[in-house]
């Protein structure tokens, strides 16, 4: 988040595009509540009626994958209008006359045809959040999972440096984090291009201090991502994996392709709290404490490094993941000794100055620090590109709408989108053992419009068969009217119901790499027990 | 009876709200939150309010496991770390650093990730490290 989650209280117009806040975020979503008490407008772009949709001055549901069209359109009525914020544009961005001649062909008319959005829902939209600064921009996974997922976030980031709404209070560009640590693991260099504090391998100078500090000559060569790693299991050139509390079988956007690819290797070692699904397939499981079992700290969306403390002696002979690792690096030859987590925590900071550099344990306190926090007199930044952008001018890019990988068509008529409900967490390996979380939501099930549970004779509760290019999976319908007609929902957290049977390993954004789990195209029938599929000739 | 409340931080998604554990006689019986928590301000989600479920569920692993004969057996760590220290040499002294992959986690804290990532640039000697950001 370029912005505090606090701030979200004083925005002038809050638009949330992609995400399920309600649901995902609540305590956010709080904030967007206590925003709308003070005044706030509200939009929300979602391909479903979501909870928040009943709040907003605005609610459009449009077509899975069009994002880019609405902000281009969006976009263009703001520029028709002369709403833009033309001083902060000459000021601190550059590039705004190929935005300019980008959206000219973005007319409402062709948006609307693309998105299924009205051209008065369009026009308000624009007018709203061009109008009511500051306006903050909050979105999820229904922005970034999809073939184009960079072009939908360098959209939004459009949208709101064209508005001015980058580098001032309340407002800013939004992602809301899924997990609770994915801004440190990025942070810490768990990816394969940066070291920590996104410092880059191919950097010479980077690569020379990271060795001098650790001792060993480092490789400049990037690595491979998670789904360039699934790729190379199935060709053999990756032999080895190290899973550390992931469940890539469910999380993996194939899962025949990731459970063929895992037979493949010739280890695996998975260090869990629990036998997940990806751990009863490995050489080796490591038992891991849990969060309660160990002190260290946590980055939350707003950059807010956190401490987490010991409340009671590991379960059973568990070990915390950073004794494991050290155990495992002393035994393959490189002696790693921290006496505590805040040992660790000295070093990481001490090699990532900009942004860790000035925090301690003691100063983080209960309220932890916001990064960037560079010396130990920085008191942490609320919200980012304050005077200036890191690149120094913020830079507009023309996009292009693309389609979704997959399409509806004649053999598979649907879409397909996925999600989380509210009282599960990812591939449920914590919330489905937790009996107060069970008891709200049982088993997986697929949303599915009256209209058209009508047309294939589909009641409430029948299992029904998806079917995609990739598999088949079944589950109970629960007929919705928060899914359009054409449009069908799986929340993501059910194992017997894997929706990644369903979703593509070859349909993923090619910079970022994320997969496209947002939109398939799949057909439906109702399962007729006791009766073969084929008809039978005697 | 020694009752007392820890601080911490919510792990079941990524906003960040500060709980304490209500922890009784070395066991943790309830989740609150923490009412000065500039994030949360004294309110949990439904997931916040049973954190504490997932910590203390009978499925949780209680020991290493070693695949032996097609089943994984109980083992000791000694055993466990061995074993996959000896064969991720192997492979690395085989086909090369490349040929090991590691997939850190957005539920280990920051010095764990820092960790992982270090063992897997420095001690295997490979930049094959990501994370489930994406996913």
């Amino acid at each position: 988040m370029t912005n505090s989650i606090g701030e979200i209280e004083d925005a002038g117009c809050i638009f949330v595009i992609g995400s399920n806040t309600t649901a995902c975020h609540p305590l956010i979503a709080r904030r967007i509540f206590r925003a709308k008490e003070k005044r706030a407008k509200l939009i929300v772009a979602d391909p479903r009626n979501i909870q928040l949709s009943r709040y907003a001055d605005v609610a459009v549901n449009h077509r899975l994958g069009s994002d880019v069209a609405l902000l281009n359109g969006m976009m263009h009525l703001i520029i028709k209008n002369k709403w833009h914020a033309t001083d902060y544009i000459a000021t601190r961005t550059e590039d705004f006359d190929k935005l300019a001649e980008g959206v000219a062909a973005y007319t409402p008319e062709r948006v609307s045809a693309i998105a299924e959005v009205t051209i008065g829902d369009l026009e308000r939209m624009a007018e709203l959040y061009a109008t009511h600064s500051p306006a903050a921009l909050l979105y999820a996974m229904g922005i970034t999972q999809h073939v184009t997922g960079v072009d939908n976030v360098k959209s939004c980031c459009n949208l709101a440096m064209l508005t001015g709404n980058v580098g001032i209070a309340s407002a800013g560009v939004n992602p809301l984090r899924g997990q609770n640590n994915v801004q440190g693991a990025c942070d810490m260099g768990g990816l394969p291009n940066v070291l920590t504090g996104y410092q880059p391998v191919s950097d010479p100078k980077v690569i020379e201090k990271f060795s001098k500090a650790w001792g060993v000559s480092l490789s400049q060569r990037p690595g491979l991502t998670i789904t360039d790693m699934v790729q190379a299991m199935l060709d053999g050139s990756l032999k080895g994996l190290v899973v550390i509390g992931e469940n890539p079988k469910l999380s993996d956007p194939d899962w025949n392709h990731l459970h063929h690819a895992l037979k493949e290797l010739d280890f695996l070692v998975v260090q869990d709290l629990f036998l997940s699904e990806t751990a009863q397939v490995a050489d080796v499981v490591l038992s891991a404490a849990s969060l309660a079992e160990k002190d260290g700290t946590f980055t939350n969306s707003e950059r807010r490094c956190m401490r987490i403390h010991q409340a009671i002696a590991p379960i059973g002979d568990c070990l915390s993941d950073w004794e494991i690792i050290c155990r495992l690096s002393t035994a393959m030859g490189y002696e790693m000794k921290y006496e505590s987590p805040e040992d660790i925590f000295d070093e990481l900071a001490s090699l990532t100055e900009a942004s860790y550099g000035g925090m301690t344990y003691e100063r983080l306190g209960i309220d932890g620090l916001q990064w960037p926090c560079p010396d130990l007199n920085h008191p942490g930044t609320l919200y980012l590109h304050k005077d200036t952008f890191k690149r120094g001018l913020g830079k507009f890019h023309a996009i292009e709408y693309q389609h979704p990988a997959e399409m509806p068509d004649e053999s598979y008529p649907f879409f397909l989108t996925t999600g989380r409900m509210f009282a599960h967490f990812h591939t449920g390996t914590m919330t489905r053992i937790s009996p107060s979380l069970d008891i709200e939501q049982r088993t997986g099930y697929v949303e599915i419009n009256p209209k058209d549970a009508e047309s294939l004779d589909i009641q409430e509760g029948d299992i029904v068969i998806l079917s995609s290019r990739r598999g088949e999976m079944e589950a109970p319908a629960r007929i919705s009217e928060d899914v359009k007609p054409g449009n069908l929902f799986l929340p993501i957290h059910f194992g017997e119901n894997p929706t990644n049977v369903l979703t593509s390993a070859e349909a993923f954004d090619p910079l970022a790499k994320i997969p496209e789990f947002k939109v398939s195209a799949v057909k439906v029938k109702k399962l007729v027990e006791g009766r073969p599929d084929v008809d039978v000739v005697c | 009876m020694e009752c007392k409340f820890v601080p911490s931080v919510c792990s079941y998604c990524g906003t960040g709200c500060g709980v304490l554990f209500e922890v009784v006689n070395g066991k943790i019986k309830k989740t609150l939150p923490m009412k000065s928590h500039p994030v949360n301000q004294g309110k949990l989600c439904i997931k916040g309010w049973n954190l504490h479920e997932h910590v203390n569920s009978f499925m949780r692993l209680k020991s290493p496991l070693i695949r032996e004969n097609g089943r994984l057996q109980k083992a000791t760590w000694n055993e466990a770390i061995q074993i996959t220290a000896d064969n991720l040499k192997k492979i690395s002294d085989t086909y090369g650093p490349d040929s090991i992959g590691v997939l850190v986690s957005a539920k280990m804290t920051n010095e764990e990730n820092y960790l992982a990532q270090k063992f897997t640039r420095a001690v295997i000697g490979t930049n094959n490290v990501d994370h489930c950001a994406r996913l």
